[in-house]
Formats: structure tokens, sequence, C-alpha cells
């Protein structure tokens, strides 16, 4: 029985669809966490600025902006994943497979990383942003020269939570057709209850996550000149 | 240059908040500063001296009340003209507010940057600052490797990188030790003295007023008491904020129970370790006696209160006062009869 099940974990056949679904996941997840970081960075940005502490505050447009991030934030990911599929569809073509799932990514995901960016940004000294006005910065230039690369260190922390929380909702997406690792989890260990295979791509996600944190936490680390 | 002032505020008053919590920082001010002076702006904390200082640049909008920067009313300005006027305004702070992720150099470089000065010419310029401030040969550090005074250097060195008429010190020393704060005082006064900026310091400290500031003005519940010479404004305050800021009463609170007319000296550190109170009987020829005393000495400076019962005739008590001034040291008259 052991002996099977090890037999067909390490057949040629598995090995390949695992190096599939390994690619599959690691291609919906970098992707997806880029196109949110496009959307979530400026948003987060306009967060910050617009804030009644903010460099420009606009309670109007911060209320209406983080109203629609707390929208898509509270919308559990599965049913978001259903509710988009025909805009998948518009988008990309499909409603299942990897690029279908991307799509709903990123929708999940551009408001959480919103909220991260606008969390790291709100570390900023306040009174170097003071600092910066009395030089006579503009709005943009405190946003591009100061807040970005002041809050660096932070951001790449924060974009390596924003990829592991991503990875972990592509193997969610595996339950309604999306593809990666997490489907091969479904399809064989809970549709075929191969409980061990389920275990390995957990394992693998495990891996990855780890791999993901550790590059993360070394990048923000080298780029933060506070350490002496 | 003419000899209007670089700052006027006229009538300005700023209130926070507004309905029945609203609160008063600042209440009618109107100050004008001379191109070239030193000013100080002493007050307790929650005075409004900071609210004040943030009004001459306008990083704090003035309810009402005009801020006259250079013979232009800066609070009719549009952003884009404001952004142009605060280049001219330089500004340092007690947190010193360096650009943690740059060195030295590129912070010091960061204002000429907003200003749209090449990159080449922005590092010459910046490189002239840092050695200016002695910095010279730290402009690769980066502030977390500085100390409070070197940190302090460079964003003297930033805040006039684009050639300020104006220099705004908010608390610029309070964070450092008073050996880097004698330092820090020095180089301001010679930055003063060879490029000819004014330098406005607000600060809740005698010592940094007396050492470098031409001129005074306190300030106590949101509004300016007094306005003048250093000297004149310390040695012989009018108002009772004023005494009450050189006298530091919260020193002394104990009831003093006695009848007639009584001195009042106060040793700021600034006098010698000369036995002043023997020298003036001796020169003035009256005795006095010493009700009350309560003073210490560091480091062969005396600090603390002295009340002296004054002679009956006038003219002793003119000799003592003539004597005391001669001697600057702060004096203030005072009855009791109890």
């Amino acid at each position: 029985m052991l002996n099977e099940i090890i037999k067909e974990i390490f057949s040629a056949q598995m090995l390949s669809l695992v190096w599939q679904g390994l690619l599959e996941t690691l291609y919906m997840s970098l992707i997806s966490t880029a196109v949110a970081y496009v959307i979530g960075l400026p948003v987060g940005m306009l967060l910050v600025v617009t804030d009644k502490d903010g460099v420009k505050p606009n309670p109007a447009v911060n209320t209406t902006v983080g109203s629609i991030v707390n929208f898509f934030r509270s919308v559990p990911f599965l049913i978001l994943m259903v509710a988009v599929m025909p805009l998948s569809r518009l988008i990309v073509g499909t409603t299942i497979g990897a690029k279908a799932t991307i799509v709903s990514l990123v929708i999940a995901s551009a408001p959480y990383v919103a909220r991260m960016v606008e969390s790291s940004a709100k570390e900023v000294d306040r009174g170097v942003i003071e600092a910066s006005l009395s030089m006579g910065a503009s709005t943009m230039q405190i946003v591009r020269k100061v807040i970005l690369p002041e809050a660096k260190p932070s951001l790449i922390y924060g974009a390596a939570i924003s990829s592991t929380t991503i990875l972990g909702y592509t193997a969610m997406a595996g339950a309604v057709g999306g593809g990666g690792l997490g489907a091969i989890a479904i399809n064989y260990g809970y549709h075929r209850k191969e409980t061990v295979i389920m275990w390995l791509m957990v394992f693998i996600l495990v891996l990855i996550v780890q791999v993901f944190q550790m590059i993360g936490s070394f990048l923000a680390k080298k780029n933060d000149k506070r350490i002496r | 240059m003419s000899n209007n002032p670089i700052i006027k505020i006229e009538g300005l008053s700023k209130t926070f908040g507004n309905g029945t919590g609203a609160i008063t920082a600042l209440d009618n001010i109107n100050l004008s500063i001379e191109p070239g002076e030193i000013f100080g702006i002493i007050g307790l904390s929650g005075a409004g001296k900071s609210t004040l200082v943030r009004c001459m640049n306008l990083l704090e909008r003035p309810t009402t009340g005009s801020v006259i920067f250079d013979g232009t009313d800066i609070t009719a300005l549009s952003d884009r003209e404001l952004r142009k006027v605060r280049q001219s305004i330089g500004m340092i702070f007690q947190g010193f507010n360096l650009l943690m992720q740059r060195n030295a150099l590129d912070n010091v470089c960061f204002p000429l940057e907003l200003a749209g000065v090449p990159r080449n010419e922005a590092k010459k310029r910046a490189k002239e600052l840092l050695s200016t401030v002695g910095l010279a040969d730290r402009e690769k550090s980066y502030p977390a490797q500085l100390s409070g005074g070197e940190k302090q250097r460079v964003a003297i060195a930033r805040a006039l990188a684009t050639n300020p008429k104006v220099l705004l010190c908010d608390e610029a020393t309070s964070a450092l030790d008073p050996t880097t704060t004698q330092s820090i005082l020095s180089l301001l006064k010679e930055l003063n003295q060879k490029i000819g900026v004014t330098i406005i310091i607000i600060t809740h400290e005698m010592k940094v007023i007396e050492q470098i500031c031409n001129r005074v003005a306190i300030i106590a519940n949101s509004q300016i008491q007094e306005i003048g010479p250093v000297q004149e404004v310390f040695r012989h305050p009018k108002t009772q904020a004023a005494k009450k800021l050189i006298f530091a009463k919260e020193d002394y609170t104990e009831e003093f129970v006695g009848k007639g007319r009584y001195l009042r000296l106060v040793f700021d550190g600034s006098q010698t370790d000369r036995p002043v109170i023997a020298n003036m009987v001796i020169k003035c020829g009256t005795v006095v006696s010493i009700v009350y005393a309560r003073t210490k000495m560091i480091n062969g400076k005396m600090y603390g209160h002295m009340l002296l019962e004054l002679p009956e005739e006038q003219e002793g008590v003119n000799k003592i006062k003539a004597y005391l001034d001669s001697e600057n040291i702060t004096y203030e008259e005072e009855e009791y009869n109890a």
C-alpha cells in the first residue's frame, strides 16, 4: 500500500504534474502580486496623503477610497472568485485555470496591498515630512522622494507578507477551477482521498512561503540604512 | 539691503478646533524681525512658541493675520508661490528630521534636488556646506551613524543649502547635551556673521537666548508679553509672565514670612565664582542681611535665588542696584507685609 503510494508520487507523470503545478502557483502568485502592487501602491499612497494628518488632507477622497478598499477586503475570497468569473471571461477569455485566477487574485489582493502600503507609509516620521514641506517640497515630491524611499524597507517587508498571502489565495482558487499546487492538493488529496499527496502539496507551499519570507526579510534589511 | 523687516507678523492669531473645544494657541501677535539679527522667542511649553515659528513659513496656517516675508504677504500666495518662498526660509528642528535612508551628503542635496538644481552642482554645494559645518569627513555617513550634534550640523547644512534669508530654529538644541549645545550655538552665531542669515530661535532655555540672541520676545498665554534687547528684558523684566519665567518661581515655593523691602537675586550660572555679596557690601558700604538663600555651585558657577533685606535709606538701595547692574546680576524688588 505504502509502496504503491510512493511509487505513484515519484512516477514521472506525477513529478511532471507537481512541477507544472509549482510553476503555475509561482506564476499566479508573482504576477498577481506585481499587478496588485501596480494598483495597490498608488491607492495606498492616496490613502496616506489624503488622511486627516496627511500632506494633503481630503476627507471626501479618503473616505470614498477607504470604503471601496474595505468593501473588497470584507468579501470572502471564494465568493469573490465566483463573483468575478464574468469579468475574468471578459479580460482573459476563460473562467478556469491560472490566467482566470490571476484576475480574481488581483481584485482580492489589491485592496489588501493598498492597506499594507498605507501602514508602511504611515511609519515615516511626521517630522521628516514637515521638514520637507519647510524646504518647499510639493505633494508629489514628498511621495516620491520622501515617503517611498523612507518607507522602502517596510514596503519590501510588506511585499513579502502580501505575496505569501496571495500564495495562500492561489491554493484556495484550486477549489473552483484555478490551477497550481492547490488544485492538485484538492483534486488528488481531497477528491481522490490521497492524503499523502495533499500533504506533499501543503509541504511544498510551506517551503515557498518560507523562501518568499526569507527573501523579503533579507532585502528589507539590506535596504535599511537605519541599522548601524 | 533695505531696512525693512525680513519678517513682519501682523495681528496673527491661531485657533485649533472650533466651537466650545477651540483652543487659542496664538492671540494677536505682532512682531518685526530685522535682517541679520538673531531673534529669540522664549516661553514655557504650551505657550504657543512652536506654533508661532510654524506660522512663519506657513507649516501652520494662521487663523487670522498676515505674515510678511521680505515684503510679500505669504498668506496670500498660491501653493506654488509659497513653495518657492519656502526655499528662502530654512528650518531646523529638535528632532533633526533627517532622511534616514540618505547619507549626509544626499540629505544636504535634498532641498537642492527639490529646487531642480542639477545633480553635480548640488553635490558640489553640499560638500562645501558640510565642510562649513565641520563634517567634511562624514559625507558618506547615514544619520543612524551620526551623533546628535552631528545630525544637527547636517540639518543646518541642509537648511542653508538653498541660501535662505532666514533660518528658523525650533528647539534646535533641546535634545543635545550642554557641550554640544554650545558648539551648535557657536556655529549658528558664526553662520549669522559670515553669511548674514537672519536667525530666529525658539527655546525654553534662557541660556540659549543669553548666549547668541540680540533681541528676545517672551511668549506666555498665547501672547507676546515683552520684547526687546536680551540684556534689558532679562535684567529688568516688566511683566508678570516674564518675571515668572526669569525668576522661575516654582523653584522656591516656600512661603517667606517677613515685613519690608527685599531684593531677590537670581544666579543663572552666567556669573563667575567671585564673592558677589561680600564685594557688594564692601563696595557699597551698606550692610545687608541674607534672609533666604537657595544656591548651588555647578562647575564653579552659581545657580539659585537669594533674598536680601534692603537697608532703610534709599541711597544705599540705589548703590546696591547700581552694583548689581554693573555685575549683570538679575534682581527684582519685592515687598512683603506679612
